[in-house]
Order: C-alpha cells, then sequence, then structure tokens
C-alpha cells in the first residue's frame, strides 16, 4: 500500500519530506519522454515536433520567446491539454499512474482560496492530492510551510498574502505532497532572492532524491547541469 | 479506498467552509430568497387569498432562483485561481468530484432554503399543511435544481463565458422540476390528484439528475478545458 508507506517515510523524514520524490524506493531512474510533440492553441499551431527526454536527477530548462509554447507543452505533459501529435511517456513511474497524476504543476495561477487560512488551503491539497487521511497531514503541512518561509503566517486568511507569499505557498504544495514530476511555469514569478535561493536548494534536494523537474523560465533557476530545451521558430510548423 | 474518501471529504470541507465565510453563497442564497417573496406580496397587494393560493409556487420560483444564483461560480472560482487544473490532473474520477461540490453547494445553499421556507411561507398567508408540504417538496426537489445546474456551471466555465448565459441555459431544463414541485405541494393541500402522484415522480427527476449531472458535467469540464 504506497499511501501507508508515503506515510511511514515521510514520518521518519519529518522535515525533509520533499527529499523522497513519492517514488516507491525500487524504482531508481525514470525517463520522461516526448516524442514528436505537436500543439494546436485555437485553431493556431503552437509548435511541432518537438523532441525531448528528461531523466532522474538531471533537470530540464524550457525556454523560448513569449507564445513559443512554453507554458503549452508544460500543459500537455501534466495533461490538461491534447497533443495534436506525438506521445509523452513515462518510464519507471507507477504504470497505474498517467503522468499527470505523477507529477506536481505549477502554473502561472496560484490555487490558493482567499477566504480560507494558509493552513486550511495546504491541508486541502495534502488531503486532496495525496489522499492523507487526518492527523497524518498535519505534520506534511508543517513541513511544508517552514520549507518555504510561512510557518508564521499559518492562520493568516490567504487572502491578506502578497504576490510572492502567494506563490511560496504553492510551492508548498510540491514539498508537502511527494510527486516525482515537477512541472514548473515560471517558478520564480514575484520571488524575491532569497526565496529564488530557497526555491533552488529546494529543486537541487528534488533532483538529489532521483526526481525529474521540468522547468519553464527567462531567468536563471540555478540548477546545476541543466539541458536546455529551446522552443521557437525554428521548431515552429508553418 | 480511504485516500479517495479523505480526498472528498477535504473537497467537501473546503467548499463548505467557503460558502459559510463571510462572502460565501450560503448567505446571499438565503437573502435572495427571502428578497423574492418579499416582493411578491408588494407586487399582488394585499389579496390574502390569492396570495395563499400562489404562495407555493412563489416560494418554489424563489427557491429555484437562489439556489441558481450561487451556482454559476461553482467551478468558475476553481477555474480562475488554478484550482481546477490540480482537481482534474488529480487521482480522483472527475464525475465523484463534481457530485461532491454539487452536495457540498446543496448542503450550504440548497438546505437553508429549505429551512428557510416555512418562516417566508407566513409571509404569503400558507396555512400550516401547505408551509409543510412546501418544505417537504423544496427538500426533495432542491438536489435535482443543484444537479441540472451543474451542467450549467460545468458549460460556463468550458465557454469561458460566465454570469447570464447559466441561468438562460439551465432555466429551461428545470422546468420539469417546477412543474411537478409546485403540483406535489398543491396536492399536498387538497385537490383531486394524490400527494404521492407528482411527489414520487419529483422524487424521481432527482434521482435522475443525480445520475445524468455528474456525468455531464464532468464531460463538459474536461473537454472544456483543452
Amino acid at each position: 500500500m504506497p499511501a501507508g508507506l508515503a506515510a511511514k517515510t515521510a514520518r521518519i523524514t519529518a522535515k525533509h519530506a520533499w527529499i523522497m520524490p513519492g517514488a516507491t524506493p525500487g524504482t531508481a531512474v525514470m525517463e520522461l519522454e516526448g516524442t514528436d510533440l505537436g500543439c494546436v492553441r485555437g485553431g493556431r499551431r503552437v509548435f511541432s515536433g518537438v523532441n525531448f527526454t528528461v531523466v532522474s536527477s538531471k533537470p530540464m530548462v524550457l525556454t523560448g520567446a513569449n507564445g513559443a509554447g512554453k507554458s503549452s507543452l508544460l500543459r500537455l505533459i501534466a495533461g490538461l491539454i491534447r497533443p495534436a501529435e506525438g506521445a509523452v511517456a513515462l518510464t519507471g513511474g507507477d504504470a497505474e499512474l498517467s503522468v499527470g497524476e505523477q507529477a506536481h504543476y505549477v502554473g502561472h495561477l496560484d490555487p490558493l482560496k482567499p477566504a480560507l487560512t494558509v493552513t486550511e488551503n495546504l491541508t486541502f491539497w495534502v488531503r486532496f492530492l495525496n489522499g492523507r487521511a487526518p492527523p497524518g497531514d498535519a505534520s506534511a503541512v508543517e513541513s511544508g510551510l517552514d520549507a518555504v518561509g510561512l510557518g508564521e503566517l499559518g492562520h493568516l486568511p490567504a487572502g491578506y498574502l502578497s504576490a510572492g507569499q502567494r506563490r511560496r505557498l504553492s510551492l508548498a504544495r510540491m514539498l508537502a505532497v511527494p510527486r516525482p514530476i515537477w512541472l514548473l511555469d515560471e517558478p520564480t514569478t514575484a520571488l524575491d532572492a532569497a526565496s529564488q535561493e530557497r526555491l533552488g536548494r529546494v529543486m537541487q534536494a528534488h533532483l538529489d532524491g532521483g526526481g525529474i523537474i521540468l522547468a519553464a523560465t527567462h531567468g536563471p533557476l540555478g540548477l546545476d547541469g541543466a539541458q536546455e530545451l529551446r522552443l521557437g521558430p525554428k521548431v515552429a510548423g508553418p | 479506498m480511504t485516500a479517495i474518501i479523505t480526498a472528498l471529504a477535504a473537497l467537501f470541507t473546503r467548499d463548505a467552509r467557503i460558502a459559510i465565510r463571510i462572502g460565501g453563497g450560503a448567505m446571499i442564497g438565503v437573502l435572495f430568497f427571502l428578497t423574492v417573496v418579499t416582493l411578491v406580496p408588494f407586487a399582488i397587494g394585499p389579496d390574502l387569498a390569492l396570495l395563499r393560493r400562489i404562495g407555493p409556487a412563489i416560494l418554489w420560483l424563489g427557491a429555484l432562483l437562489a439556489s441558481l444564483l450561487t451556482l454559476d461560480r461553482l467551478f468558475a472560482s476553481d477555474h480562475e485561481d488554478g484550482s481546477l487544473d490540480l482537481i482534474l490532473m488529480g487521482r480522483i474520477p472527475m464525475e465523484i468530484v463534481v457530485l461532491t461540490k454539487a452536495v457540498a453547494h446543496w448542503v450550504t445553499t440548497g438546505l437553508p432554503l429549505v429551512v428557510a421556507s416555512p418562516i417566508l411561507g407566513l409571509f404569503l398567508n400558507l396555512e400550516p399543511v401547505a408551509l409543510g408540504s412546501t418544505a417537504l417538496t423544496l427538500l426533495v426537489g432542491t438536489p435535482a435544481l443543484t444537479f441540472i445546474g451543474v451542467v450549467g456551471a460545468a458549460l460556463a466555465v468550458a465557454l469561458r463565458r460566465g454570469g447570464l448565459l447559466m441561468p438562460v441555459m439551465v432555466l429551461p431544463m428545470t422546468i420539469p422540476v417546477l412543474i411537478f414541485g409546485v403540483a406535489a405541494t398543491n396536492a399536498g393541500v387538497g385537490g383531486t390528484v394524490p400527494f404521492a402522484t407528482p411527489f414520487t415522480i419529483l422524487c424521481a427527476l432527482t434521482l435522475m439528475s443525480a445520475v445524468i449531472g455528474p456525468f455531464a458535467a464532468a464531460a463538459t469540464l474536461r473537454h472544456g478545458m483543452e
């Protein structure tokens, strides 16, 4: 039973829950592969013929001009939009789950309810995404909030958070709910220098634990050995 | 299995909490119901016999409009802040998610309408039997309004048009519920038709919409998010 196992490992590693990227201990190397991917949005061809391979512990950075299809590619991998052609395949993951079900997707929006407190918001996602029943979820929520420096603000309604704090709360979700694949769309938006550095450390820890990271970005993320996938006119079709 | 129950319980709690906090839908629905029902006697005039005769219909219309008023935000708010993306990516089948959200919506906005209806019925000079039968038919019938409404709420998200599109699409589909709801209420007060006939049809409408609504809404959301 993976849920019980995950609960046990999380209890042991209390504060470092994110280092265990949710994969069962047997799965060493995962490989996320996209072949000949094409995407059409609203009748316009965004990109076509995109190939990539991301393996555990080796991050990939998506770059390209505005409108080159970085966000569309991430949403496509997450399963939120269907590819016009091509396919995304994952080897080494849980065969019974789709790629999206094993992935965290952090998009432009922060999925938070202003009427709920910071803790309530994160608790919801821990319970909904991970199925972790109370009271076992409390430690995951607490360590997630501490890891992004929001531990003091747990009682505050999320409506009072600044843009950067909202983004940090979104990132806390990735730490509180272990998932092997992280799909990040401009994760550093609205983050200050200290938080960006903290995000870099968190991502490095995820990679060291055998996780997969695919991030769309315009600026440097501070990841060692990142391979780059450039989306742009040269891969875009007619 | 327990993971799914935990996840759904969390979803229910979240939606219910948002609804009952300040600015949520629960109080707005009841206040709107109160406003509609209070306005009618002003429009019709102080004809107590007439009010008593059309009272159940007014209560039903008020409840119908009040429950639709709060429904259009059901998926729209989750869509706007990106929550819907994560819910769609999650491991819980969308049909059950829709069903849970619909139940949470009914408990926080439909049930208060049922509770408020006997008090508002007094404004319309209804006799005790009519108050009871209106409350009973609303209790059985308002879930149908919610389950039909979720399809409209999903369409409003999928078509990226909010506001009045939802009621325009949903109100025609609620006509059978309205007909048999009011018919059952009137039959309960007295008349040629036995109470059980329209009442069981009303029950059947609720059960049917509870099955069809979540599937239709889930399919709409899945295809509409593209």
